[in-house]
C-alpha cells in the first residue's frame, strides 16, 4: 500500500489542481458558453435557443461602441507602449551609470493597481482643477484639455494612463532582449564603419522580432482585459463613450441582470484573446521542439 | 551591452560629449514623466481643499497638512459609510496573506511533481493547468458567483481567498516548474536510490534550493491579489470589500464635497504595500513580470 502510494505520489499531488482546473476553468467556460446560447435574463435558463444572444450583442449600439473602443484603445496602447518601451530600452542601454535607479523609476507604475493609476490620472486630467487649470494658470488662459469629459476624446485618456502604466514594462522586455544579443555581430558592424542608426535599424531591431511578439501578446492581453482602469478613470462614460467589452460584460452581469448578454460578451472576449494567444503559443512550442 | 556613445570618435571629441548630455537629458525628461503622477498625488494629499481650489496642480503645498491622510485612513466616505480605508485595508491583508501562501505552496509542489517526476501525462496536465492563466476572467465570473452563493461564501473573504487561490495556481505552478526543470533529474534519482520519499526529497532537497523562486512567486501573487479589482468588486459586499474596491468607491462617491486631497491620500495608502515590495525587492518583481509575460 505504502509503495503504491509512493509510486503514484506525483499524480496524487497533481490531482487536486487538475480537478480544480477541470471544474473552475473548463467547466465554468462550458457553463458560460451554454448560458450564452439560451434566453437567460436575471436567472439562468438552460433551454437552448441558438445564437440569439450573439445576435442581440451584435445589434447592440453599446457593444458596437465597446468593440470600436477596444480597437482604438488597443491599437494606440500597443503601438505607443511598444515604441516608447523600445526607445527607453535603447537609451538606457548606453552604459548609463545610474541605470538601476532610472529603471526603477520607469517601471514602478507596473506595481500599482490600475485603480490607483486611474485615480491619479482622473485628478491630473480633471478639467477644472488639473492639468488644464495649471496651464491656464501659467498665463495661457484659452488652453483647453477636456478629454476626460468629452465623449469624442475620453477614450484617449484611457490610452494616456494605460501607456504610462505599461510602457516601463515593455522597456524591461526590450532591455532584456538587447542584453542577450550577439555582441560580436554588432562589434563587427562597428569596425566596418556602419553608422550607428543603421546598426539599430538593420541589425539590432530586426533581431528582436521575438521580443516584439511577446510585447504584443502581453499588451493585447492587457488591453482586452482592461476593466479596472476604465472603471476608475471614466466609469465607462461620458455616457458609454469609453465602454470596453470588459465593462460591458460587467454591466450586463451585475447591474442590468442580463446573464445572456454577459455570457455572450465574455465568450467573445475569450475568442479575441485566443485568436491572439493560441497562434503565439503554438509558434513558441514549435520553436522549442525544433 | 551595446556601447556606441562611449566609443571614442577621434575626429569629433565634442560630439560625444554633446550626445552624452542629450542622452541624459532625455532620460531625465522620461523620469519626470513617470514620476509626475506620483508627485502630484503626494503634494495634493498634503494640501488643504482651499489650497487645491486656488492653487495649481503642480505647485508645492504652502501649508503641509496631514488632515487628508487621517480622513483617508479613518473617515473617508464611500456611499453612506464614512469609516475610511482602514477596515478595507485589513480586508485586503487577511485576504491576500492566506491566498498568497496557499497558492505558492500548491505551485511549489505541483511544479516539483511536473518538472522532476515526469510521469506519463505530466506535461499534458501541466498544459491543462497552465491554460487557466490565459482566459479572461470574465468568462468564469458568472458561474463563480453562483457557486459561491451555493457554498454560502458569497460576499465573504474566504470566498475571495478561494477564488484567488484557484486562479493563481496556473502561475505559481508555471513559476516553480520552470525553476525546477533546470535542476538535473539525477538528484531525484540518487535520492530515490537512498530510499527517500517524494515529500522527503521535496522538503530536504528542493525546498532549500527554492528561496529565489519563492520570493518571485510570493511577490507576483501578492501584487496580483492586492491589486485585483475584478474579483473584489464582483464577489464582495458592503464590509468585505478589498482596498481597491473601497478606494474606487471613495473616489467615485457622489455624495458631499469632492475631497481631492483625501482621494489622493487614499490612493497612496492603497498603493503603499505593493510599492514597498517593489522598492525593496524590485529585482524579483521584474523577474516575475518577465517570467509571467511568457504566458501573456
Amino acid at each position: 500500500m505504502i509503495s503504491w502510494l509512493e509510486k503514484h505520489m506525483p499524480k496524487i499531488v497533481l490531482a487536486p489542481s487538475f480537478v480544480v482546473s477541470l471544474v473552475f476553468v473548463y467547466g465554468f467556460i462550458g457553463w458560460t458558453a451554454w448560458i450564452s446560447l439560451t434566453r437567460s435574463r436575471l436567472l439562468p435558463r438552460y433551454d437552448f435557443h441558438g445564437v440569439i444572444q450573439y445576435e442581440r450583442l451584435f445589434e447592440s449600439v453599446r457593444w458596437d461602441a465597446a468593440i470600436n473602443n477596444l480597437f482604438v484603445f488597443g491599437f494606440l496602447f500597443i503601438v505607443i507602449s511598444t515604441i516608447l518601451g523600445l526607445i527607453l530600452a535603447i537609451l538606457l542601454d548606453q552604459k548609463i551609470r545610474t541605470e538601476g535607479v532610472i529603471r526603477t523609476i520607469y517601471l514602478y507604475p507596473m506595481a500599482l493597481s490600475l485603480i490607483v493609476t486611474g485615480t491619479a490620472w482622473k485628478w491630473i486630467l480633471n478639467p477644472g482643477l488639473g492639468f488644464e487649470a495649471a496651464i491656464r494658470g501659467l498665463g495661457w488662459t484659452t488652453f483647453s484639455f477636456d478629454w476626460l469629459v468629452n465623449p469624442e476624446m475620453a477614450i484617449y485618456t484611457i490610452v494616456i494612463a494605460g501607456v504610462w502604466q505599461a510602457s516601463g514594462f515593455v522597456m524591461a522586455l526590450f532591455l532584456a532582449g538587447l542584453r542577450s544579443l550577439d555582441q560580436e555581430v554588432i562589434k563587427a558592424a562597428q569596425v566596418d564603419g556602419i553608422p550607428t542608426w543603421r546598426i539599430y535599424t538593420s541589425i539590432i531591431i530586426p533581431s528582436m522580432a521575438s521580443v516584439f511578439l511577446s510585447a504584443f501578446v502581453v499588451l493585447a492581453h492587457l488591453a482586452i482585459k482592461s476593466f479596472d482602469l476604465v472603471i476608475a478613470l471614466t466609469g465607462g462614460g461620458p455616457g458609454f463613450a469609453t465602454d470596453l467589452p470588459a465593462t460591458y460584460m460587467y454591466t450586463m452581469a451585475f447591474s442590468r441582470g442580463d446573464l445572456g448578454q454577459a455570457a455572450s460578451s465574455a465568450m467573445v472576449m475569450m475568442m479575441i484573446i485566443f485568436a491572439i494567444v493560441v497562434p503565439y503559443l503554438y509558434s513558441e512550442l514549435r520553436a522549442k521542439h525544433d | 551591452m551595446t556601447d556606441f556613445i562611449n566609443t571614442p570618435s577621434p575626429a569629433f571629441p565634442w560630439k560625444n560629449l554633446v550626445l552624452r548630455w542629450v542622452l541624459y537629458l532625455l532620460l531625465a525628461i522620461f523620469a519626470v514623466y513617470y514620476m509626475l503622477p506620483l508627485f502630484v498625488m503626494v503634494i495634493t494629499s498634503l494640501k488643504s481643499l482651499e489650497e487645491i481650489r486656488t492653487g495649481s496642480l503642480i505647485s508645492l503645498p504652502r501649508d503641509i497638512t496631514f488632515e487628508a491622510w487621517g480622513a483617508a485612513w479613518t473617515g473617508a466616505c464611500s456611499g453612506i459609510k464614512c469609516e475610511g480605508l482602514r477596515p478595507y485595508f485589513w480586508n485586503s491583508v487577511i485576504m491576500a496573506a492566506p491566498a498568497v501562501v496557499i497558492s505558492t505552496l500548491i505551485g511549489a509542489i505541483n511544479g516539483y511533481a511536473v518538472a522532476q517526476w515526469r510521469f506519463r501525462g505530466a506535461n499534458l496536465i501541466f498544459a491543462l493547468i497552465l491554460f487557466g492563466c490565459f482566459i479572461p476572467f470574465q468568462v468564469v465570473l458568472l458561474p463563480m458567483a453562483r457557486l459561491l452563493g451555493l457554498m454560502g461564501l458569497a460576499g465573504s473573504i474566504p470566498g475571495l481567498i478561494m477564488v484567488h487561490v484557484i486562479y493563481g495556481i496556473g502561475f505559481t505552478t508555471l513559476f516553480f516548474r520552470n525553476y525546477y526543470v533546470t535542476i538535473p533529474i539525477e538528484l531525484v534519482k540518487a535520492a530515490k536510490v537512498d530510499g527517500a520519499s517524494f515529500f522527503r526529497i521535496f522538503f530536504s532537497v528542493f525546498l532549500p534550493l527554492s528561496l529565489p523562486i519563492i520570493v518571485v512567486t510570493v511577490i507576483w501573487q501578492f501584487t496580483q491579489i492586492w491589486n485585483d479589482f475584478l474579483f473584489g468588486v464582483s464577489f464582495s459586499e458592503a464590509g468585505t470589500q478589498p482596498v481597491t474596491v473601497a478606494l474606487n468607491n471613495i473616489v467615485n462617491s457622489t455624495t458631499g464635497v469632492k475631497e481631492y486631497n483625501v482621494d489622493m491620500a487614499s490612493a497612496i495608502i492603497a498603493a503603499l504595500p505593493t510599492l514597498a515590495v517593489y522598492v525593496i525587492a524590485g529585482k524579483y518583481f521584474i523577474r516575475g513580470l518577465t517570467a509571467g509575460s511568457v504566458k501573456g
